[in-house]
């Protein structure tokens, strides 16, 4: 296993997935299929049951606990429910788009763990573009939510959709103006590179590496809420909204569809978060300035022997649970705002802020 | 989360609210691994004591959703003396109450006279079929045996008028035996007999408590012939039986004081008062093994857990004031059981000799019955208390 | 939603034969459609079978108008044909949640026509179950009504307590929810031992939880965002309408029967009534929370009066009210109920007329929904409190 990286140079136009090690054209390309797959089932549903559990505790109750060992197999156990039952499609609907709604709505979500970094070498491609495309991709989900709310025949799914419309055309422009800025300071789309210049980006005149949360952590907090919008969790999820629209644009879904929109939203917390692990919180770092224990490349973070890859992929999946769990944390506090309120703290507040902070960034980074 | 917005206290105490219960054991309880205690007074589902049950429909009029069934045919039963009158009386045949339709209101058991229908606290009868929720006698009956004791009524409350009577009756008795055992205590001190009844006989009078419910056949007839109210006739026999029973109950209880084994002495198991609660783990265990219901086991565990606790306040209280046993010595041997110690499920089977005998001294069939199965019940005891005296 | 073209299609979310003509508004290049959009009856704001079917334009309100009588249950007509105990057990099941109150209600028409002297204690234990009974319906809506503003938490706070509360009252009723405890003339049994005590304990347990609320819910700026200006009610309308309880009492009206006229022995004591300024939905949320600190203010009063004695009277062998009639008014959880009891001397009523306390306080949702939001209708929906049962009855 060679996990190659140009070391020395500060900026890695583009590193060479783990997998690409193997000899051929077949081999590898099986490998990464089955890594972004294994990805798209695994941590969601790990994320799943974080949210149950916590939130489950949270609530003064126990969660899951009879399916496997402390309820571990309980989301499982609900995706073979959900497979026994019966697929209903409303006599009015528009069958076929119905019917591939919730495919359009899953495919970006499994398409953005193509780019996502989990360690150093653990990940399928690193794209130079990979920032812009990850946002990119997960963009494209919205329009399976429209045609689900659309095609269900219901004024419950119609509005659903339209809401969730609105709410990603509100919440998109604050997410990549936040994100720009993280890629104007590390100088890179690439992902792997914004880990690796995090790990060399220093407080200017001394020594001390820091990541990127901490010069922008008003971007982080713009890029969360924004996340959080987009993937419509409370209290952001008046696309849903089960009081007022019964379940938004999953009021007519069953079973097996129903499930891929469950899993596009779980997959989705994973996307988020990983991509904010990435952009702000140093990727597989441990702390900053620490260098993984078994790697030599630059910053401490590449040319890493097995040990110190299995390492470096179990810190960043801690810190996206984490983050899952803060979003969860969020669910369980809040109540959810209404949509005329999310549209407005969006254009009034997210939007100019994240622009100022674009600006400021900019400005630090040419200065110093 | 809220980094950009001025951060609301509002919001970070919400946070702070929900993480606090984080780090708090949850309410929950694991249901069927832990149960919540419930009260006695639960209204879980109606038992039916068939044996109290005189067919008076009462119960099944009052029922607002008439959900309570029941069958009886008219029995002529010869007379109890030669040149009597033949008397007819109703037999249950079938008692079925619908938990389908029952709404839990209680109103049948409220209604009862003869304290045939109780409730119980018991809830896990659910069923995959509704009709299966039809219970009918013998399930009712087994329900009797979860019945929980009534639990005692606050401090302020002012007594049910038997109780309150019988409570009355019972210390004046007490005072009087007392004021007799004084005075023989007096009478062998100053005889200087010291013997070995004294203790015993000073020891307290055991309570006797009747349950108003029966009634003095009797009595009742007799009334009845001397044109009295049916309702006049019907309460008067009732006291009448409780009159006789009582005396009767105090008759064998003295018998028991009477005979130089002083454990009869010792205080009666009513008097120690434990609070059912807990269960007797080992029992529970062997009659899951036997393949009992976990209902069933889990009662009778219920009652074991409180006849041991009794038992061993029992053994703490002579240990702390030790009477007659010096004089009696095998009361010493705690294997040595008072037939009233063994405990026998009474599981509605009579004694066939018994009740052909009584019914052919002419007693009523209702009366037969009973005593024959007290009588079971009896035989059934002293064979436990020879086996475990064997072993 | 100018889809005119779809007209002839299966309107979705219309009943078979309802008008679907569509009102286009506006003119210009941007003409709009009303949309019916039929809130219940099975909808998870509606908890229960209620139906709202609103006018909207966009997500505007234009009009809505309540169907009621999904659950009719006939219950002034079966109570025709109940005897007075029987019909104890029918009435705490059309308020579910208020079960005690409602029997209470009965019970003192029949004590009221039938003259009777009910012990005091039984009056003290009486006004101490009813408050409790308050706390949990109050409890029941403060979860709900977060619940429908998207905070799922506080219902699973609230019905922890109403667990501890329950297990309360059933070691003295042996019921959870219908009670069935009151008999004319006082009580059914009294309290079994230890039940103050324990009452007394789970007052301070409960006052000890309520900070969590106002926490929670009260304080979040989130949920102020979404109730405070909405709906606003001034009293005069809820007065014109009918409206009582904390729906009415948020708007400023100290109106409650056991302060103005008091019935059991709330005249004895300090009866504490909240009461709100705009009657918005934010101010019926914090009067039902207040309320509940009132109540457990009551309980802990009525701890120190409750007199030894007996807890109910003689009664003959049928409960027979003389002829006549008579109403009496108590203060529900959800406001005021009022029982017409008129009798001929019978064994049942001749007439049982039931003024509930939810049938008036929907009454107040066209008025407050005219020209909101979506969102801000189901606000508005969830904090005018009602029981479905109790409005159909």
């Amino acid at each position: 296993m060679t996990a190659i990286s140009s070391g020395a140079t500060t900026y890695i136009a583009q590193s060479v997935s783990l997998f690409d090690g193997f000899d051929g054209f077949v081999l590898p390309l099986v490998l990464k299929i089955a890594f972004v797959l294994q990805l798209f089932f695994v941590v969601p549903l790990v994320g799943g049951y974080l949210e149950h559990k916590a939130m489950g505790r949270m609530q003064h109750r126990r969660g899951p606990v009879e399916a496997g060992p402390f309820g571990v197999l309980q989301l499982v156990a609900d995706g073979i429910k959900f497979i026994q039952k019966e697929d209903v499609i409303p006599r009015a609907a528009d069958r076929w788009v119905f019917a591939a709604a919730p495919g359009v709505a899953m495919v970006p979500a499994l398409l953005v763990f193509l780019v996502i970094p989990l360690g150093p070498g653990v990940f399928a491609l690193d794209l130079e573009l990979g920032l812009f495309y990850a946002l990119a991709i997960t963009s494209v989900s919205v329009l399976g939510v429209l045609m689900g709310g659309w095609a269900s025949a219901n004024k419950f799914s119609l509005i659903g959709g339209l809401r969730a419309g609105a709410q990603l055309i509100a919440y998109e422009l604050p997410l990549i103006l936040a994100a720009i800025t993280v890629a104007v300071q590390a100088g890179t789309l690439s992902l792997v590179g914004i880990v690796e210049a995090q790990a060399g980006f220093m407080i200017p005149g001394t020594g001390i590496n820091v990541w990127f949360v901490f010069p922008q952590i008003v971007g982080f907090g713009i890029f969360f809420i924004s996340a959080m919008a987009e993937l419509s969790r409370p209290p952001f999820d008046m696309p849903i909204g089960d009081s007022e629209l019964v379940f938004g644009y999953m009021t007519e879904y069953t079973g097996i569809k129903y499930a891929m929109y469950m899993l596009t939203e779980y997959a989705g917390m994973i996307t988020m978060s990983a991509l904010m692990v990435v952009l702000y919180l140093g990727g597989w770092q441990l702390l900053p300035g620490v260098p993984m224990p078994g790697c030599e490349g630059a910053g401490g973070l590449f040319d890493c022997s097995p040990i110190g890859i299995a390492l470096s992929v179990l810190v960043t999946l801690g810190k996206i649970m984490a983050l899952v769990f803060v979003m969860v944390w969020a669910r369980v506090a809040y109540p959810r705002l209404r949509e005329d309120q999310l549209q407005r703290m969006s254009w009034l507040v997210l939007v100019p802020l994240s622009l100022l902070n674009l600006a400021v960034i900019t400005v630090f980074k040419v200065v110093f | 989360m809220a980094a950009t917005s001025p951060p609301g206290t509002g919001l970070l105490k919400g946070l702070g609210v929900t993480i606090k219960h984080l780090f708090q054991r949850p309410a929950t309880l694991m249901y069927p691994y832990e149960r919540n205690e419930l009260a006695p007074r639960t209204r879980g589902v109606i038992a039916l004591m068939d044996e109290n049950c005189t067919v008076c429909m009462l119960c099944s009029r009052e029922c607002p959703d008439w959900c309570i069934y029941i069958e009886s045919h008219k029995e002529t039963v010869p007379p109890a003396k030669e040149g009597g009158r033949a008397r007819t009386r109703n037999v249950l045949d079938r008692f079925a109450i619908d938990f389908s339709l029952c709404m839990y209101c209680g109103i049948c058991v409220e209604v009862c006279p003869f304290d045939a229908l109780w409730w119980s606290p018991e809830f896990e009868y659910s069923e995959y079929s509704i009709d299966s929720l039809l219970h009918e006698k013998e399930k009712l009956r087994a329900w009797a045996d979860t019945v929980p004791a009534p639990p005692p009524l606050d401090d302020g409350a002012v007594l049910p008028a038997e109780v309150a009577d019988a409570i009355e009756k019972a210390e004046k008795e007490r005072e009087l035996a007392e004021a007799k055992a004084a005075e023989e205590a007096q009478a062998k001190e100053s005889g200087a007999a010291g013997g070995a009844a004294t203790p015993a006989a000073a020891a307290k009078e055991p309570e006797v408590e009747v349950k108003a419910g029966e009634i003095d056949q009797e009595t009742f007839d007799q009334l009845i012939a001397e044109g009295k109210s049916e309702r006049i006739a019907r309460s008067k026999a009732k006291a009448a039986w409780v009159k006789k029973e009582k005396a009767r109950l105090k008759a064998e209880a003295e018998q028991g004081g009477g005979d130089a084994a002083a454990p009869a002495a010792a205080p009666k198991p009513a008097e120690v008062h434990v609070e059912a609660g807990q269960i007797d783990q080992e029992t529970y265990d062997q009659l899951i093994a036997e393949g009992k219901t976990e209902r069933m086991a889990r009662a009778k565990a219920k009652a074991a857990y409180v006849k041991k606790e009794k038992a061993r306040l029992r053994a703490e209280a002579e240990q702390a004031a030790p009477s007659g046993e010096s004089a009696a010595p095998e009361a010493e041997a705690p294997a040595k059981k008072q037939l009233s110690e063994v405990h026998v499920e009474g599981t509605g089977e009579i004694d066939q000799e018994v009740f052909d005998q009584l019914i052919a001294e002419g007693k009523s069939e209702r009366i037969a019955r009973s005593k024959a199965k007290a009588a079971w019940i009896k035989k059934r005891k002293q064979e436990q208390l020879d086996q475990e005296g064997g072993a | 939603m100018s889809d005119l073209d779809t007209k002839e299609r299966i309107q979705p979310g219309t009943a078979p034969g309802e008008d679907v003509a569509f009102e286009i508004h506006g003119d210009g290049d941007f003409p709009t459609a009303d949309m019916s959009l039929s809130i219940g009856p099975a909808h998870p704001a509606t908890h229960g079978v209620f139906r709202i079917v609103l006018e909207m334009d966009g997500e505007r309100v234009r009009e809505a108008r309540p169907v009621i009588g999904y659950m009719h249950r006939g219950f002034e007509k079966l109570a025709e044909y109940r005897d007075y105990r029987q019909i104890k057990a029918l009435v705490n099941r059309h308020d579910w949640l208020s079960g005690f109150s409602n029997e209470l209600g009965v019970a003192l028409a029949v004590e009221k026509m039938m003259e009777m002297e009910v012990p005091d204690r039984a009056q003290w234990i009486r006004m101490l179950i009813a408050e409790w009974n308050r706390i949990l319906n109050h409890l029941m809506f403060i979860g709900s009504y977060a619940i429908e503003l998207g905070a799922i938490t506080p219902m699973f706070y609230a019905f922890r307590e109403r667990e501890d509360i329950q297990h309360l009252l059933e070691s003295a009723t042996g019921g959870r929810l219908h009670f069935t405890y009151n008999q004319p003339g006082g009580l059914k049994i009294d309290l079994p031992k230890g039940f103050l005590r324990e009452s007394q304990r789970l007052s301070t347990v409960v006052r000890e939880r309520l900070p969590d609320y106002f926490d929670l819910v009260l304080g979040n700026e989130i949920f102020q965002g979404r109730t405070k200006g909405i709906g606003p009610l001034p009293s005069d309308v809820a007065l014109s309408i009918g409206v009582t309880g904390p729906t009415l009492q948020a708007t400023g009206v100290a109106e409650d029967p056991r302060v103005t006229e008091p019935y059991l022995k709330y005249g004895e004591i300090d009866v504490p009534v909240p009461v709100g300024e705009n009657g918005d939905s934010f101010d019926r949320f914090s009067c039902l929370l207040r309320r509940i600190q009132a109540s457990l203010d009551i309980i802990d009063q009525v701890h120190d009066h409750v007199p030894p004695g007996p807890v109910n009277s003689k009664l003959p062998k049928m409960v027979k009210a003389p002829e006549g009639a008579t109403y009496v008014r108590t203060e529900n959880p959800l406001g005021q109920l009022g029982y017409w009891l008129e009798s001929d001397g019978g064994r049942t009523p001749w007439r049982l007329k039931m003024r509930t306390p939810s049938f008036s306080n929907v009454q107040a949702i066209p008025y407050l929904m005219e020209g909101v939001l979506l969102p801000d209708a189901i606000s508005i929906l969830g904090s005018v409190f009602f029981v479905v049962g109790d409005i159909d009855r």
